[in-house]
Protein backbone atom coordinates (compact mmCIF):
# COMPACT_ATOMS: atom_id res chain seq x y z
CA UNK A 1 0.00 0.00 0.00
CA UNK A 2 1.28 3.71 -1.05
CA UNK A 3 1.71 5.59 2.26
CA UNK A 4 -1.75 7.05 3.55
CA UNK A 5 -2.71 10.67 2.80
CA UNK A 6 -2.64 11.73 6.29
CA UNK A 7 -0.41 10.80 8.57
CA UNK A 8 0.00 11.19 12.29
CA UNK A 9 3.17 9.87 13.75
CA UNK A 10 4.05 9.74 17.90
CA UNK A 11 2.51 13.91 18.58
CA UNK A 12 2.68 15.16 21.92
CA UNK A 13 0.86 18.16 22.45
CA UNK A 14 0.94 20.07 25.98
CA UNK A 15 -1.18 23.62 26.68
CA UNK A 16 0.69 25.94 28.11
CA UNK A 17 -2.38 29.21 29.02
CA UNK A 18 -0.35 32.36 30.33
CA UNK A 19 -1.97 31.33 34.38
CA UNK A 20 -2.50 28.15 35.50
CA UNK A 21 -0.85 24.61 35.33
CA UNK A 22 -0.01 23.26 32.00
CA UNK A 23 -2.38 20.33 30.46
CA UNK A 24 -0.97 17.45 28.78
CA UNK A 25 -3.75 17.37 26.04
CA UNK A 26 -2.72 14.59 23.34
CA UNK A 27 0.38 11.99 24.42
CA UNK A 28 1.46 9.58 21.34
CA UNK A 29 -0.95 9.95 19.06
CA UNK A 30 -0.30 8.17 15.67
CA UNK A 31 -2.76 7.56 12.90
CA UNK A 32 -3.08 6.74 9.19
CA UNK A 33 -5.88 8.23 6.78
CA UNK A 34 -6.25 6.96 3.53
CA UNK A 35 -7.80 9.05 1.02
CA UNK A 36 -11.36 9.47 0.81
CA UNK A 37 -11.74 7.91 3.95
CA UNK A 38 -14.09 8.73 6.19
CA UNK A 39 -12.68 8.83 9.53
CA UNK A 40 -14.32 9.52 13.55
CA UNK A 41 -12.56 11.10 16.08
CA UNK A 42 -14.68 9.52 19.13
CA UNK A 43 -13.95 10.62 23.01
CA UNK A 44 -14.50 12.30 26.14
CA UNK A 45 -14.75 15.69 26.39
CA UNK A 46 -11.73 16.97 26.92
CA UNK A 47 -10.26 14.15 25.38
CA UNK A 48 -8.18 16.36 23.34
CA UNK A 49 -10.20 15.10 19.72
CA UNK A 50 -10.27 19.01 18.84
CA UNK A 51 -6.96 19.47 20.01
CA UNK A 52 -5.77 16.99 16.89
CA UNK A 53 -7.93 18.47 14.60
CA UNK A 54 -6.64 21.97 15.05
CA UNK A 55 -2.94 20.27 14.59
CA UNK A 56 -3.98 18.89 11.43
CA UNK A 57 -5.68 21.86 10.54
CA UNK A 58 -2.60 24.26 11.05
CA UNK A 59 -3.71 25.79 13.46
CA UNK A 60 -2.23 25.10 16.16
CA UNK A 61 2.04 24.36 16.29
CA UNK A 62 3.00 20.86 16.45
CA UNK A 63 5.90 20.33 18.88
CA UNK A 64 6.14 16.96 19.13
CA UNK A 65 5.83 14.06 16.93
CA UNK A 66 4.86 14.63 12.85
CA UNK A 67 1.93 14.94 10.97
CA UNK A 68 2.07 14.44 6.96
CA UNK A 69 -0.43 15.12 4.00
CA UNK A 70 0.72 13.76 1.00
CA UNK A 71 3.80 13.13 2.38
CA UNK A 72 5.07 16.77 3.37
CA UNK A 73 4.58 18.70 6.44
CA UNK A 74 0.93 19.90 7.61
CA UNK A 75 2.37 23.56 8.07
CA UNK A 76 0.08 26.34 7.88
CA UNK A 77 -3.64 26.88 7.33
CA UNK A 78 -4.66 26.06 3.84
CA UNK A 79 -7.82 25.59 1.74
CA UNK A 80 -6.61 21.89 0.85
CA UNK A 81 -7.86 21.55 4.83
CA UNK A 82 -11.33 22.70 5.13
CA UNK A 83 -13.05 22.99 8.26
CA UNK A 84 -16.57 22.73 10.05
CA UNK A 85 -16.84 24.18 13.25
CA UNK A 86 -19.49 23.19 15.85
CA UNK A 87 -20.42 27.07 16.21
CA UNK A 88 -20.55 27.25 12.56
CA UNK A 89 -17.94 30.34 12.19
CA UNK A 90 -19.88 31.76 9.42
CA UNK A 91 -19.35 35.67 8.92
CA UNK A 92 -22.54 37.25 10.73
CA UNK A 93 -21.74 40.09 8.66
CA UNK A 94 -22.08 38.37 5.20
CA UNK A 95 -25.04 36.83 3.97
CA UNK A 96 -24.99 33.13 2.92
CA UNK A 97 -24.14 33.91 -0.86
CA UNK A 98 -21.15 36.32 0.35
CA UNK A 99 -20.18 33.41 3.24
CA UNK A 100 -20.11 30.69 0.50
CA UNK A 101 -18.20 33.15 -2.56
CA UNK A 102 -15.10 34.18 0.61
CA UNK A 103 -12.98 31.14 -0.46
CA UNK A 104 -13.95 31.06 -3.99
CA UNK A 105 -12.72 34.61 -4.06
CA UNK A 106 -9.61 34.10 -2.11
CA UNK A 107 -8.81 31.41 -4.71
CA UNK A 108 -8.48 34.15 -7.69
CA UNK A 109 -11.74 32.32 -9.30
CA UNK A 110 -13.36 34.58 -12.29
CA UNK A 111 -16.33 36.49 -10.81
CA UNK A 112 -18.87 34.52 -13.13
CA UNK A 113 -17.31 31.17 -12.47
CA UNK A 114 -17.46 31.81 -8.53
CA UNK A 115 -20.86 33.36 -9.08
CA UNK A 116 -22.31 29.58 -10.67
CA UNK A 117 -20.16 27.40 -8.03
CA UNK A 118 -21.58 29.29 -5.02
CA UNK A 119 -25.12 29.19 -6.29
CA UNK A 120 -24.90 25.18 -7.12
CA UNK A 121 -23.11 24.58 -3.14
CA UNK A 122 -26.63 26.88 -1.74
CA UNK A 123 -28.46 24.39 -3.66
CA UNK A 124 -27.09 21.29 -2.71
CA UNK A 125 -27.05 22.19 0.60
CA UNK A 126 -31.04 23.18 0.09
CA UNK A 127 -30.50 26.67 1.14
CA UNK A 128 -32.07 28.06 -2.12
CA UNK A 129 -34.08 31.34 -1.64
CA UNK A 130 -31.92 31.95 1.45
CA UNK A 131 -28.78 33.43 -0.74
CA UNK A 132 -29.50 36.34 0.60
CA UNK A 133 -30.01 36.34 4.25
CA UNK A 134 -28.07 36.88 7.14
CA UNK A 135 -26.88 34.19 9.39
CA UNK A 136 -28.51 36.01 12.45
CA UNK A 137 -31.79 35.34 10.34
CA UNK A 138 -31.12 31.40 9.81
CA UNK A 139 -31.90 28.57 12.07
CA UNK A 140 -28.72 26.38 13.28
CA UNK A 141 -29.15 23.31 10.81
CA UNK A 142 -29.52 26.35 8.38
CA UNK A 143 -26.21 28.22 9.62
CA UNK A 144 -24.37 24.78 9.66
CA UNK A 145 -25.21 24.10 5.74
CA UNK A 146 -24.40 27.08 4.63
CA UNK A 147 -20.82 26.51 6.35
CA UNK A 148 -20.49 22.86 4.87
CA UNK A 149 -21.82 24.74 1.26
CA UNK A 150 -18.72 27.46 2.46
CA UNK A 151 -16.47 24.66 2.79
CA UNK A 152 -17.18 22.43 0.00
CA UNK A 153 -17.31 24.74 -1.87
CA UNK A 154 -13.62 25.35 -2.45
CA UNK A 155 -12.85 21.77 -2.94
CA UNK A 156 -10.36 21.27 -0.02
CA UNK A 157 -9.48 17.68 -0.90
CA UNK A 158 -9.62 17.29 3.43
CA UNK A 159 -12.70 17.85 5.36
CA UNK A 160 -11.78 18.39 9.25
CA UNK A 161 -15.31 18.24 10.98
CA UNK A 162 -15.34 19.87 14.79
CA UNK A 163 -18.68 18.33 16.22
CA UNK A 164 -20.07 20.16 13.44
CA UNK A 165 -23.76 18.78 14.19
CA UNK A 166 -22.95 19.20 18.48
CA UNK A 167 -25.21 22.59 18.45
CA UNK A 168 -28.27 21.29 16.72
CA UNK A 169 -31.35 19.67 17.75
CA UNK A 170 -32.14 15.74 17.65
CA UNK A 171 -34.18 15.85 14.45
CA UNK A 172 -31.83 18.38 12.53
CA UNK A 173 -29.15 16.39 13.46
CA UNK A 174 -29.79 13.21 12.13
CA UNK A 175 -30.84 14.84 9.08
CA UNK A 176 -27.89 16.64 8.21
CA UNK A 177 -26.13 13.30 9.38
CA UNK A 178 -27.98 11.82 6.40
CA UNK A 179 -27.11 14.38 3.69
CA UNK A 180 -23.57 14.59 4.63
CA UNK A 181 -23.38 10.75 4.13
CA UNK A 182 -25.03 11.67 0.74
CA UNK A 183 -22.74 14.38 -0.09
CA UNK A 184 -19.65 11.76 0.89
CA UNK A 185 -20.63 9.25 -0.83
CA UNK A 186 -21.18 11.78 -4.27
CA UNK A 187 -18.25 13.90 -3.65
CA UNK A 188 -15.87 11.72 -1.87
CA UNK A 189 -13.39 13.38 0.76
CA UNK A 190 -11.35 12.55 2.88
CA UNK A 191 -13.01 13.50 6.21
CA UNK A 192 -11.88 13.64 10.27
CA UNK A 193 -15.24 14.27 11.81
CA UNK A 194 -14.85 14.73 15.76
CA UNK A 195 -17.69 13.50 17.79
CA UNK A 196 -18.93 12.64 21.46
CA UNK A 197 -21.63 10.38 20.04
CA UNK A 198 -21.21 6.87 19.67
CA UNK A 199 -23.90 6.38 17.39
CA UNK A 200 -23.45 9.44 14.98
CA UNK A 201 -19.75 8.07 14.65
CA UNK A 202 -20.90 4.25 13.76
CA UNK A 203 -22.74 5.63 11.20
CA UNK A 204 -20.95 8.44 9.29
CA UNK A 205 -17.93 7.04 9.58
CA UNK A 206 -15.60 3.96 8.28
CA UNK A 207 -13.48 3.71 10.90
CA UNK A 208 -13.57 5.08 14.51
CA UNK A 209 -10.69 6.09 16.55
CA UNK A 210 -11.59 5.56 20.22
CA UNK A 211 -9.59 7.84 22.26
CA UNK A 212 -8.78 7.69 25.70
CA UNK A 213 -9.85 10.26 28.56
CA UNK A 214 -6.94 12.88 29.20
CA UNK A 215 -4.15 12.76 28.12
CA UNK A 216 -5.72 11.57 25.14
CA UNK A 217 -4.14 8.51 22.96
CA UNK A 218 -5.95 6.67 20.35
CA UNK A 219 -7.03 3.43 22.60
CA UNK A 220 -8.35 1.52 19.73
CA UNK A 221 -9.48 1.89 15.93
CA UNK A 222 -13.24 -0.12 15.14
CA UNK A 223 -13.74 -1.29 11.69
CA UNK A 224 -17.65 0.05 11.40
CA UNK A 225 -17.83 -0.24 7.03
CA UNK A 226 -20.93 -2.60 6.93
CA UNK A 227 -23.36 -2.24 4.46
CA UNK A 228 -25.19 1.21 5.58
CA UNK A 229 -27.91 1.34 2.79
CA UNK A 230 -30.65 -0.20 5.24
CA UNK A 231 -33.37 2.05 5.79
CA UNK A 232 -33.49 0.71 8.92
CA UNK A 233 -30.37 1.11 9.64
CA UNK A 234 -30.54 2.42 13.64
CA UNK A 235 -32.01 -0.96 14.30
CA UNK A 236 -29.71 -3.74 11.86
CA UNK A 237 -27.62 -5.81 13.63
CA UNK A 238 -24.54 -4.72 12.30
CA UNK A 239 -25.34 -1.33 13.66
CA UNK A 240 -26.42 -2.21 16.76
CA UNK A 241 -23.01 -4.51 17.76
CA UNK A 242 -20.49 -1.51 16.43
CA UNK A 243 -22.75 0.94 18.93
CA UNK A 244 -22.22 -1.75 21.48
CA UNK A 245 -18.78 -2.57 21.19
CA UNK A 246 -17.64 0.99 20.67
CA UNK A 247 -20.11 2.07 23.95
CA UNK A 248 -18.42 -0.26 25.90
CA UNK A 249 -14.46 1.23 25.33
CA UNK A 250 -16.01 4.73 25.44
CA UNK A 251 -18.05 4.18 29.01
CA UNK A 252 -15.09 3.46 30.54
CA UNK A 253 -12.48 6.45 29.19
CA UNK A 254 -15.45 8.61 30.17
CA UNK A 255 -15.87 7.94 33.66
CA UNK A 256 -12.18 8.04 33.77
CA UNK A 257 -12.94 11.61 32.50
CA UNK A 258 -15.83 12.05 34.93
CA UNK A 259 -13.33 10.63 38.15
CA UNK A 260 -10.82 13.28 36.82
CA UNK A 261 -12.55 16.00 36.98
CA UNK A 262 -14.40 14.97 40.60
CA UNK A 263 -10.76 14.05 42.09
CA UNK B 1 -51.90 59.29 17.60
CA UNK B 2 -48.34 58.63 16.08
CA UNK B 3 -45.97 57.64 18.63
CA UNK B 4 -43.43 58.98 16.87
CA UNK B 5 -45.13 62.41 17.07
CA UNK B 6 -45.83 61.67 20.79
CA UNK B 7 -42.15 62.02 21.63
CA UNK B 8 -42.13 65.60 20.86
CA UNK B 9 -44.92 66.36 23.11
CA UNK B 10 -42.49 67.30 25.85
CA UNK B 11 -40.46 69.44 24.16
CA UNK B 12 -43.89 71.21 23.00
CA UNK B 13 -45.15 71.67 26.39
CA UNK B 14 -41.56 72.93 27.56
CA UNK B 15 -41.44 75.71 24.50
CA UNK B 16 -44.98 76.81 25.53
CA UNK B 17 -44.03 77.07 29.39
CA UNK B 18 -41.08 79.11 28.94
CA UNK B 19 -42.93 81.43 26.61
CA UNK B 20 -45.39 81.77 29.64
CA UNK B 21 -42.97 81.93 32.16
CA UNK B 22 -41.42 85.06 30.33
CA UNK B 23 -44.38 87.02 28.92
CA UNK B 24 -46.17 86.63 32.48
CA UNK B 25 -42.75 88.33 34.70
CA UNK B 26 -42.80 84.73 35.99
CA UNK B 27 -38.90 84.74 35.36
CA UNK B 28 -37.16 88.14 34.15
CA UNK B 29 -36.86 88.17 30.90
CA UNK B 30 -32.80 89.25 31.11
CA UNK B 31 -32.74 85.78 32.08
CA UNK B 32 -35.10 84.30 30.05
CA UNK B 33 -36.71 85.85 26.99
CA UNK B 34 -39.63 84.76 25.39
CA UNK B 35 -39.27 82.09 23.23
CA UNK B 36 -40.63 84.31 20.48
CA UNK B 37 -38.18 87.01 20.61
CA UNK B 38 -35.48 84.04 20.40
CA UNK B 39 -37.04 82.78 17.45
CA UNK B 40 -37.47 86.45 16.01
CA UNK B 41 -33.50 86.73 17.12
CA UNK B 42 -32.92 83.88 15.23
CA UNK B 43 -34.67 84.94 11.86
CA UNK B 44 -32.47 88.01 12.07
CA UNK B 45 -29.48 86.09 12.70
CA UNK B 46 -30.19 83.95 9.75
CA UNK B 47 -30.68 87.16 7.30
CA UNK B 48 -27.36 89.20 7.99
CA UNK B 49 -25.73 86.07 7.76
CA UNK B 50 -24.16 86.11 10.93
CA UNK B 51 -25.56 82.37 11.83
CA UNK B 52 -24.54 80.87 8.57
CA UNK B 53 -20.47 82.16 8.56
CA UNK B 54 -20.39 81.17 12.33
CA UNK B 55 -22.08 77.90 11.77
CA UNK B 56 -19.91 76.97 8.82
CA UNK B 57 -16.84 77.78 10.34
CA UNK B 58 -17.80 75.29 13.46
CA UNK B 59 -19.17 72.73 11.39
CA UNK B 60 -16.31 72.56 9.34
CA UNK B 61 -13.91 72.52 12.11
CA UNK B 62 -16.31 69.55 14.01
CA UNK B 63 -16.49 67.67 10.80
CA UNK B 64 -12.50 67.62 9.79
CA UNK B 65 -11.40 67.14 13.80
CA UNK B 66 -13.90 64.17 14.32
CA UNK B 67 -13.18 62.79 11.07
CA UNK B 68 -9.51 62.65 11.82
CA UNK B 69 -9.90 61.37 15.33
CA UNK B 70 -11.63 58.33 13.86
CA UNK B 71 -9.42 57.14 11.44
CA UNK B 72 -6.49 57.40 13.96
CA UNK B 73 -8.91 56.42 16.42
CA UNK B 74 -9.76 53.49 15.05
CA UNK B 75 -6.67 52.65 12.73
CA UNK B 76 -4.85 52.94 16.49
CA UNK B 77 -6.94 50.44 18.06
CA UNK B 78 -7.55 47.79 16.11
CA UNK B 79 -3.23 47.48 15.50
CA UNK B 80 -3.28 47.93 19.50
CA UNK B 81 -5.20 44.89 19.37
CA UNK B 82 -3.40 42.83 16.44
CA UNK B 83 0.32 43.79 17.43
CA UNK B 84 1.28 42.96 21.17
CA UNK B 85 3.98 45.17 21.11
CA UNK B 86 2.32 48.30 20.08
CA UNK B 87 -0.52 47.40 22.76
CA UNK B 88 2.20 47.06 25.69
CA UNK B 89 3.97 50.60 24.74
CA UNK B 90 0.80 52.60 24.33
CA UNK B 91 -2.12 51.00 26.60
CA UNK B 92 -0.77 52.62 29.21
CA UNK B 93 -1.10 56.00 27.64
CA UNK B 94 -4.42 55.62 26.45
CA UNK B 95 -5.03 54.51 29.88
CA UNK B 96 -3.57 57.61 31.66
CA UNK B 97 -5.27 60.18 29.04
CA UNK B 98 -8.80 58.78 28.54
CA UNK B 99 -10.22 59.99 31.89
CA UNK B 100 -8.19 63.41 31.74
CA UNK B 101 -10.89 66.34 30.85
CA UNK B 102 -10.04 67.21 27.70
CA UNK B 103 -11.26 70.73 27.78
CA UNK B 104 -7.80 71.25 29.55
CA UNK B 105 -5.78 71.02 26.50
CA UNK B 106 -7.87 74.54 25.03
CA UNK B 107 -4.88 76.53 25.89
CA UNK B 108 -2.24 74.20 24.87
CA UNK B 109 -3.81 73.98 21.34
CA UNK B 110 -4.19 77.90 21.20
CA UNK B 111 -0.72 78.23 22.92
CA UNK B 112 0.42 75.30 19.60
CA UNK B 113 -1.88 76.42 16.66
CA UNK B 114 -3.14 79.76 17.82
CA UNK B 115 -6.80 81.76 17.36
CA UNK B 116 -7.57 79.64 14.46
CA UNK B 117 -8.94 76.43 12.65
CA UNK B 118 -6.17 74.31 13.71
CA UNK B 119 -6.26 74.41 17.19
CA UNK B 120 -9.76 73.55 16.95
CA UNK B 121 -9.45 70.82 14.94
CA UNK B 122 -6.82 69.06 17.02
CA UNK B 123 -8.31 69.72 19.76
CA UNK B 124 -11.18 67.61 18.76
CA UNK B 125 -9.22 65.07 17.75
CA UNK B 126 -7.43 64.68 20.43
CA UNK B 127 -10.55 65.11 22.75
CA UNK B 128 -12.39 62.33 20.51
CA UNK B 129 -9.96 60.01 19.61
CA UNK B 130 -9.81 57.97 22.86
CA UNK B 131 -13.30 56.73 22.81
CA UNK B 132 -12.92 55.11 19.49
CA UNK B 133 -9.65 53.67 20.17
CA UNK B 134 -10.75 51.96 22.93
CA UNK B 135 -13.99 50.75 21.18
CA UNK B 136 -11.96 49.48 18.03
CA UNK B 137 -9.76 48.19 20.30
CA UNK B 138 -12.10 46.52 22.35
CA UNK B 139 -14.02 44.85 19.27
CA UNK B 140 -11.14 43.92 17.77
CA UNK B 141 -10.39 41.60 20.43
CA UNK B 142 -13.26 40.17 20.89
CA UNK B 143 -12.97 38.52 17.05
CA UNK B 144 -13.86 34.58 17.43
CA UNK B 145 -10.62 32.67 17.17
CA UNK B 146 -12.98 29.87 14.99
CA UNK B 147 -13.72 33.11 12.83
CA UNK B 148 -9.86 33.77 12.25
CA UNK B 149 -9.29 30.50 11.60
CA UNK B 150 -11.84 29.46 9.14
CA UNK B 151 -10.76 32.81 6.92
CA UNK B 152 -6.80 31.53 7.10
CA UNK B 153 -8.14 28.20 5.91
CA UNK B 154 -9.63 29.76 2.77
CA UNK B 155 -6.85 31.26 1.73
CA UNK B 156 -6.46 34.74 3.38
CA UNK B 157 -3.12 36.18 4.40
CA UNK B 158 -2.55 37.65 7.69
CA UNK B 159 -3.22 41.06 6.18
CA UNK B 160 -6.09 40.02 4.42
CA UNK B 161 -7.89 38.30 7.93
CA UNK B 162 -7.10 41.91 9.24
CA UNK B 163 -9.57 43.51 6.64
CA UNK B 164 -11.92 41.00 6.60
CA UNK B 165 -12.54 39.19 10.09
CA UNK B 166 -10.91 41.95 12.82
CA UNK B 167 -12.42 45.14 11.28
CA UNK B 168 -15.88 43.78 10.99
CA UNK B 169 -15.80 42.10 14.23
CA UNK B 170 -14.53 45.32 16.08
CA UNK B 171 -17.32 47.58 13.72
CA UNK B 172 -20.04 47.59 16.64
CA UNK B 173 -18.06 48.73 19.40
CA UNK B 174 -16.10 50.78 17.00
CA UNK B 175 -19.18 52.49 16.08
CA UNK B 176 -20.15 53.08 19.75
CA UNK B 177 -17.07 54.61 20.56
CA UNK B 178 -18.09 56.92 17.58
CA UNK B 179 -20.60 58.10 18.79
CA UNK B 180 -19.69 59.16 22.01
CA UNK B 181 -16.68 60.79 20.26
CA UNK B 182 -19.71 62.80 17.87
CA UNK B 183 -21.31 64.26 21.13
CA UNK B 184 -17.74 64.71 22.96
CA UNK B 185 -17.15 66.91 19.74
CA UNK B 186 -19.97 69.37 20.18
CA UNK B 187 -18.65 70.14 24.01
CA UNK B 188 -14.57 70.36 22.31
CA UNK B 189 -15.81 72.76 19.49
CA UNK B 190 -18.42 75.10 21.18
CA UNK B 191 -16.23 75.63 24.63
CA UNK B 192 -12.94 76.10 22.94
CA UNK B 193 -14.59 78.95 20.80
CA UNK B 194 -15.81 80.49 23.64
CA UNK B 195 -12.81 80.80 25.23
CA UNK B 196 -10.28 81.27 22.27
CA UNK B 197 -12.07 81.97 18.62
CA UNK B 198 -12.91 85.15 16.20
CA UNK B 199 -15.58 82.97 14.50
CA UNK B 200 -18.21 80.18 15.15
CA UNK B 201 -20.98 79.31 17.65
CA UNK B 202 -19.02 79.70 21.17
CA UNK B 203 -17.47 82.80 19.79
CA UNK B 204 -21.29 84.07 18.81
CA UNK B 205 -22.34 83.00 21.77
CA UNK B 206 -19.77 84.48 23.76
CA UNK B 207 -20.14 87.79 21.89
CA UNK B 208 -23.74 88.48 22.15
CA UNK B 209 -23.93 87.30 25.65
CA UNK B 210 -21.51 90.05 26.68
CA UNK B 211 -23.10 92.48 24.40
CA UNK B 212 -27.05 92.26 26.30
CA UNK B 213 -28.31 90.37 23.27
CA UNK B 214 -29.82 87.91 25.04
CA UNK B 215 -32.45 86.68 22.98
CA UNK B 216 -29.80 86.02 19.88
CA UNK B 217 -27.64 84.50 22.49
CA UNK B 218 -30.44 81.87 23.31
CA UNK B 219 -30.78 81.35 19.62
CA UNK B 220 -27.57 80.32 19.01
CA UNK B 221 -27.76 78.06 21.88
CA UNK B 222 -30.44 76.36 20.28
CA UNK B 223 -29.16 75.92 17.05
CA UNK B 224 -26.36 74.28 18.71
CA UNK B 225 -28.41 72.27 20.40
CA UNK B 226 -30.52 71.38 17.65
CA UNK B 227 -27.64 70.14 15.50
CA UNK B 228 -26.40 68.14 17.86
CA UNK B 229 -29.56 66.58 17.90
CA UNK B 230 -29.73 66.38 14.50
CA UNK B 231 -26.08 64.66 14.40
CA UNK B 232 -26.53 62.05 16.75
CA UNK B 233 -30.06 61.21 14.80
CA UNK B 234 -28.11 61.09 12.05
CA UNK B 235 -25.13 58.75 12.68
CA UNK B 236 -27.66 56.25 14.65
CA UNK B 237 -29.26 55.49 11.40
CA UNK B 238 -25.81 55.35 9.53
CA UNK B 239 -24.63 53.15 11.86
CA UNK B 240 -28.14 51.08 11.76
CA UNK B 241 -27.52 50.45 8.03
CA UNK B 242 -23.86 49.82 8.50
CA UNK B 243 -24.83 47.02 11.61
CA UNK B 244 -28.14 45.23 9.68
CA UNK B 245 -26.81 42.06 9.74
CA UNK B 246 -26.64 42.06 13.61
CA UNK B 247 -30.75 42.51 13.81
Amino acid sequence: MAQAQIVIAGVTHTYRPPSGRTVLALEDVSLDVGTREFVALLGPSGCGKSTLLYLLGGFLPIETGRILIDGKPAGAPGPDRGIVFQHFALFPWKTVRSNVLYGLERMGLPREEREKRAQSFIELVGLHGFEDSYPSQLSGGMRQRTALARTLAFDPKILLMDEPFGALDAQTRSLMQSELLGIWRRTPKTVIFVTHDVQEAVYLAGRVAVMSARPGRIKAIVDTNFDKNDTDIFKSKGFVEKVDEIWNLVRIEAIKAQEKRVG
Amino acid sequence: MNPALLRYVPLLLLAVAWETAARTGLVSSLALPPLTSVAAAWIDLMKDGELITNGASSLWRAGAGLLLAIVFGAALGIFMAWWRPLNVLLSPLVEMFYPMPKSALIPVTVLWLGFGNGSKILLILLGCMLPVTIGAFNGARSSEQALVWSARSMGASRLRMLWDVVVPSALPELLNGTRTALALSFILLVSSELIAARQGFGYLIGFLGASGSYDAMFAVVLTVALLGFIADRLYLMLMHRALRWQL
